[in-house]
C-alpha cells in the first residue's frame, strides 16, 4: 500500500506504517490448471456430447461394418478393438464406446450435480439453522443427523432402491439426503464459527433481524469453503452413483453410465479389451482433476480449510 | 564486554507477486554485548519484528535476505548451512513470542514444556533439566517452585505464563534471548512483575537480549541500548539515558510524546456543558449480571455486583480495573447484549429493556457499541461504503446519494480519504480500520458511545491519532463516551469521570481530578503507582513501595462477603474487610469510595 493517507494532524514525514498485508490472489499452480483443462473438456462433453457422437448410445452397430476384405463374413461385433470405424472399440453387445462415454458424461455428471446441490439445499439450510437457532434445534438437528451417518450409506441406499425401485429421481433424492449429513456438519461447524464473531455481534447490538445477519454477515463469510468443499462432495457423489450403478441399482439400460458401463464391460477383460478401463478412465480423470482444483485452492487458503474437511 | 551478536548492514525485502522487491529493512546496523539489553523500538510496520528474527538466522515466509550479515560471535548465521542454524536456535539464541497464552500446548504440563527444547536438543538429560527449571521458577519468583513444573497452562495466570516462558527460553542457558513484545498484552500491574523478573534474571543468568516493542516507558525500565527504527531504518542508536533523557531525532521525540504522561490530576480536556440537560444520557441502578445458568434469578457466575454508574449527557466516563474486573460485562449490560440480572438500565430517564431484542430501534440507535479489535468487527466480506451504508440504512432509512453524501462525510469526520470507500478491511492498516469502526458507530447519531479498549491493540502512536480523534469528535457532536481500557494514562487524558472496577465492584468513582489525587481507594493507588514512567530507574523505585510489594501477582477473585481486595490490600483489617462489605464514603462532588478506612487513613 503506497497510498498512505496523509492525515490531517499529523503532516510530519513519520506516518502512521502501514500494517495491513497486501491482498493475496490465488495463482493455481500447473496441478490445478491442469485440473482446470480437464474439467473444461467434459464441462464440454456435457453441453455437445451427444452432438458430436458418431452413434446413438444404445445403436447395437450392423456387422456389415466390421467387414474386413477377405475375413469373416459374420465378424463378432462385441469387444471389437479400437479402430476408424469404432474410436474406443465396441462393448459386450456391440454399441459403440465413445459414443457411450459422450452420452454418459450427461447422465453421470447431470445426476452427480442434481444430487450434489441439493444434498448442500439441504444441508447448508439445516446446517445454519443450528448455527444460529437455539440449543434444543441445534441437539435435535446433530442426533438426527448422527443418525444418518451412522448408516452405512451404500447399505441404506441399497434398502431403498430394493424398496421403491430404481429411477433417476429417486436415486438423486437419496444420494442428496446420504450426503447432505455430512455437509450439515460443515455448514453447521463454518456457521457456529462466524456466528461468534465480533462482526456478528456488532450487527446484532444494531438490532438486524437473523434473516439478514444469516444472508450478510455468514453465507458469504462461508461461501468459500463451502464452494471448495462442494468440489469434493461433487467427486464422492459421483463416485457414489458410480458405485450404485456397478451393482446394477443406479442408471437402467439402455441408458449409459459410467458407472454401469464398467459393470457391463467388465467380463472384457478376459479377452483384453480396453471396454471397462474407458468409462473407469472417464470418472477418474473427472473426480482427480476436481480433487486438483480443489486441493490447489485450500493449499492457498491454508491447510485450516482441508483440514475441517476430512470427515 | 566482549561483542555477541554483530548486525551488520542488514537488508530484507519482500517479494511481491510480480516478483520485484520491496525493501523491508534498509540497512540496519548495532551490536549486542554479553549481558546486555539492547531494544528495538518502533510501531508495528517498522520491521522491528524481523530484524530480531534474523538473529536466528530466520525470515518470514515471503520475505529474504538481500545483504548485510548477523554474526553470532563472528559466525554468519544468515548463511549458515540449516541443519547448524536448527542447533543454533532454541540453543544459543531463543525466541520468545508476544503471546503466552498462544504458545504453551494447553494438553501438557508446565515442567514438559519449559524442559522440552534442552532435553531435545541434547544439552541435558531430563532430570537436570528439571533442576534447571525449577532455579529459574525461583528466579523469576514464580509461586511454589517445587510443584510448579506439574501444573497445566491453565491453571496459572497470564502474567506467570509469561514469565514460565522466559524461563522456556532460558532452561537451555542461551547464549542470546530474543524478546518480542513480551508485556503488551498484559495489565499494568501484572507487566511491571513481569518486566522485574526479566530484569533480575537476565542479570543473574548473564546473557545477553534484544528486547522488542513499541512502548517507549517499557524500554526505560529494561534496555541497556536503544535502536529506534522507522520504516525499516534505524532513526536513533544509543544508550538508553542517552535516547530517553535527550531524545537526538525527532521521530524519538514523536514517539516520547505519544508515550502519555503517568496519570494525575489536571490532564483532562474540560468538557463544556452546553449539551447538559437534566437527566443523565445513560445510567445503570444496582446492576447485578453475570454468566451461566440461572439458578433462584441470580447466575452461576456472578461477574457485575450492585453497580450504579450514571453518564451525564457530553460527558466521558471512563471505566479501569484490571482484566477480569467486569470492564466489557459492564459494557455489555448497557448494549443489551447480556441482560442484568437485577437491577435497570435507563436511557434519557426512561427505562430499557434489559435484552436488546425486546429494546426499540429508536433506543438501539442512540446506545452504539464500538467493539476493541476492529480487526474482527467489520466484515471481512463487505466494503467499507457498505460497513458504514448499513445504519445510515437501517435506523435514518437514508438511501441513495444522501447515503452516499453521509458516508463521505463519515469518513472526512474520521480523517480518511473518501476512495477508501470502495476498499474491503483487509486492505487497510490496523489504526484504519479503528477508525473505520468508530465511523460505523457515529454513522447511527448515538448519543452514547461505548468503547470497550478501543486503542488497547493499536501502537502508541496510532493509539495517540486515535485518541486526539475522539476527542475532536467528542467537542463536534457532544456524544456521551463510556470509554473502558485498563489503560490509565489514556483514561486520565480524555474522560471526566472515573469508575474503578474491581471484581465487579465499584471500589472508586468520580471526577478525574478527584479520583487521580488523594485520597484514593488503595486499588487505585496501586493502579497508579504500576504505570510506568518513562524514565530509567523507575521500575527499582516502584518495586520498593508498599503496594506494589502488596498488590502485584495477584488474580483479581470475586468474594461473596466483604471486600474483593482484601487479600491484596496494604490497608486491610483483618477480621472486618473480609467479612463485612465496605461502607460507601461520599467525599463529596460525586466522589465516592467503597472502603472501611476512613478518609484520613487513605492519606499516608
Amino acid at each position: 500500500m503506497s497510498d498512505t493517507p496523509q492525515n490531517n494532524g499529523v503532516t510530519s514525514q513519520f506516518d502512521e506504517l502501514p500494517d495491513a498485508p497486501p491482498k493475496r490472489k490465488i495463482k493455481l499452480s500447473w496441478a490445478g490448471k491442469t485440473g482446470c483443462v480437464v474439467l473444461v473438456i467434459w464441462i464440454i462433453i456435457v453441453a455437445i456430447g451427444p452432438m458430436i457422437s458418431p452413434y446413438h448410445e444404445a445403436d447395437i452397430l450392423d456387422e456389415e461394418l466390421f467387414i474386413v476384405p477377405g475375413g469373416d463374413e459374420y465378424p463378432d461385433t462385441e469387444f471389437q478393438p479400437p479402430s476408424k470405424i469404432v474410436l474406443l472399440g465396441t462393448d459386450y453387445i456391440g454399441r459403440d464406446l465413445l459414443s457411450r462415454v459422450l452420452y454418459g458424461a450427461r447422465t453421470t455428471i447431470g445426476i452427480s450435480l442434481i444430487a450434489t446441490i441439493w444434498a448442500y439445499l439441504i444441508g447448508v439450510t439445516l446446517g445454519i439453522a443450528a448455527a444460529v437457532g437455539s440449543k434444543f434445534l441445534d441437539m435435535a438437528l446433530s442426533r438426527l443427523n448422527d443418525a444418518i451417518l451412522s448408516i452405512p450409506s451404500l447399505m441404506m441406499a441399497l434398502v431403498m432402491i430394493a424398496a421403491l425401485g430404481s429411477t433417476i429421481p429417486l436415486l438423486i433424492f437419496l444420494t442428496g439426503i446420504i450426503y447432505a449429513a455430512s455437509v450439515f456438519r460443515i455448514a453447521r461447524s463454518l456457521g457456529q464459527e462466524v456466528m461468534v464473531s465480533d462482526f456478528v455481534e456488532a450487527a446484532r447490538v444494531r438490532g438486524e433481524g437473523l434473516w439478514w445477519i444469516i444472508t450478510r454477515e455468514i453465507l458469504p463469510n462461508i461461501a468459500m469453503p463451502l464452494a471448495t468443499d462442494f468440489g469434493l462432495r461433487f467427486v464422492w457423489v459421483i463416485l457414489f452413483i458410480s458405485a450404485l450403478s456397478f451393482l446394477g441399482l443406479g442408471v437402467q439400460p439402455p441408458m449409459s453410465d459410467w458407472g454401469s458401463m464398467v459393470k457391463e464391460n467388465l467380463p472384457g477383460l478376459i479377452y483384453g479389451s480396453i471396454a471397462p478401463l474407458v468409462p473407469s478412465l472417464a470418472i477418474a480423470t473427472l473426480t482427480i482433476s476436481v480433487n486438483m482444483i480443489v486441493d490447489d485452492i485450500s493449499a492457498h487458503t491454508g491447510g485450516k480449510l482441508a483440514k475441517r474437511m476430512i470427515s | 564486554m566482549s561483542v555477541l551478536l554483530e548486525v551488520d548492514d542488514l537488508k530484507i525485502s519482500a517479494r511481491r507477486d510480480d516478483e520485484s522487491l520491496l525493501p523491508i529493512v534498509k540497512g540496519v546496523s548495532f551490536n549486542v554485548a554479553r549481558g546486555e539489553v539492547v531494544a528495538l523500538c518502533g510501531e508495528s510496520g517498522s520491521g522491528k519484528t524481523t530484524i530480531a528474527l534474523s538473529a536466528l538466522g530466520y525470515t518470514k515466509p515471503g520475505l529474504e535476505f538481500v545483504g548485510g550479515e548477523v554474526r553470532l560471535e563472528g559466525e554468519d548465521v544468515i548463511t549458515m548451512a540449516a541443519d547448524k542454524q536448527r542447533a543454533l536456535r532454541g540453543q544459543r539464541v531463543a525466541y520468545l513470542a508476544q503471546s503466552a497464552a498462544a504458545t504453551f500446548n494447553p494438553a501438557l504440563t508446565i515442567g514438559e514444556q519449559v524442559t522440552e527444547s534442552c532435553v531435545l536438543h541434547g544439552i541435558m538429560n531430563q532430570e537436570q533439566a528439571n533442576k534447571r527449571a525449577e532455579t529459574l521458577y525461583r528466579a523469576l519468583e514464580l509461586p511454589d517452585p517445587d510443584r510448579l513444573g506439574k501444573r497445566y497452562p491453565h491453571q496459572v495466570s497470564g502474567g506467570q505464563l509469561q514469565r514460565l516462558m522466559a524461563a522456556m527460553a532460558l532452561c537451555g542457558k542461551p547464549d542470546l534471548l530474543v524478546l518480542d513484545e513480551p508485556t503488551t498484552a498484559l495489565d499494568v500491574t501484572t507487566q511491571i512483575e513481569v518486566l522485574k523478573a526479566f530484569k533480575s534474571v537476565i542479570k543473574q543468568e548473564g546473557s545477553a537480549a534484544i528486547y522488542v516493542t513499541h512502548d517507549l516507558s517499557v524500554v526505560a525500565q529494561i534496555a541497556d541500548h536503544i535502536v529506534v527504527l522507522y520504516a525499516g531504518e534505524t532513526q536513533e542508536h544509543g544508550t538508553a539515558e542517552q535516547v530517553i533523557d535527550q531524545p537526538g531525532h525527532d521521530y524519538t521525540r514523536r514517539l516520547m510524546h505519544a508515550v502519555r504522561p503517568p496519570p494525575a490530576a489536571g490532564q483532562g480536556d474540560e468538557t463544556s456543558e452546553e449539551h447538559q440537560r437534566e437527566a443523565p444520557a445513560l445510567q445503570v441502578q444496582d446492576i447485578t449480571a453475570g454468566y451461566g445458568r440461572k439458578q433462584n434469578g441470580a447466575p452461576a457466575i456472578i461477574v457485575l455486583r450492585d453497580v450504579n454508574v450514571s453518564i451525564e449527557r457530553g460527558h466521558t466516563v471512563g471505566v479501569i480495573g484490571e482484566s477480569g474486573c467486569g470492564k466489557s460485562t459492564l459494557a455489555r449490560v448497557m448494549a443489551g447484549l447480556l441482560p442484568a440480572s437485577q437491577g435497570q438500565v435507563l436511557l434519557d430517564g426512561d427505562n430499557l429493556e434489559p435484552a436488546l431484542q425486546k429494546r426499540a430501534r429508536s433506543e438501539l440507535q442512540k446506545i452504539q457499541f464500538v467493539f476493541q479489535m476492529a480487526d474482527t468487527a467489520l466484515n471481512p466480506r463487505q466494503r467499507i461504503d457498505h460497513i458504514l451504508g448499513r445504519p445510515l440504512e437501517f435506523y435514518l432509512g437514508l438511501k441513495g446519494k444522501e447515503k452516499r453524501r453521509r458516508i463521505m462525510e463519515l469518513l472526512d469526520m474520521v480523517e480518511l480519504p473518501q476512495d477508501f470507500a470502495g476498499r474491503y478491511p483487509e486492505e487497510l492498516s490496523g489504526g484504519q480500520k479503528q477508525r473505520v469502526n468508530l465511523a460505523r458507530a457515529l454513522a447511527a447519531s448515538p448519543e452514547v458511545l461505548l468503547c470497550d479498549e478501543v486503542i488497547s491493540a493499536l501502537d502508541s502512536i496510532v493509539g495517540a491519532n486515535v485518541i486526539e480523534l475522539l476527542k475532536r469528535l467528542r467537542k463536534q457532536t457532544g456524544v456521551s463516551f463510556v470509554f473502558i481500557s485498563h489503560d490509565l494514562s489514556t483514561v486520565a487524558s480524555f474522560a471526566d469521570e472515573i469508575v474503578v472496577l474491581y471484581a465487579g465492584r465499584v471500589v472508586e468513582q468520580g471526577p478525574v481530578d478527584q479520583v487521580l489525587s488523594p485520597p484514593y481507594h488503595p486499588y487505585t493507588r496501586l493502579l497508579i503507582s504500576s504505570v510506568p514512567e518513562l524514565r530509567v530507574g523507575w521500575l527499582e523505585e516502584a518495586m520498593q513501595t508498599q503496594e506494589a510489594q502488596a498488590g502485584i501477582d495477584r488474580v483479581v477473585q470475586l468474594t461473596e462477603t466483604g471486600c474483593p481486595f482484601f487479600d491484596r490490600c496494604p490497608l486491610a483489617i483483618e477480621g472486618t474487610c473480609d467479612r463485612e462489605t465496605a461502607p460507601i464514603r461520599d467525599l463529596g462532588d460525586g466522589h465516592l469510595i467503597e472502603c472501611h478506612r476512613s478518609e484520613e487513613e487513605f492519606v499516608h
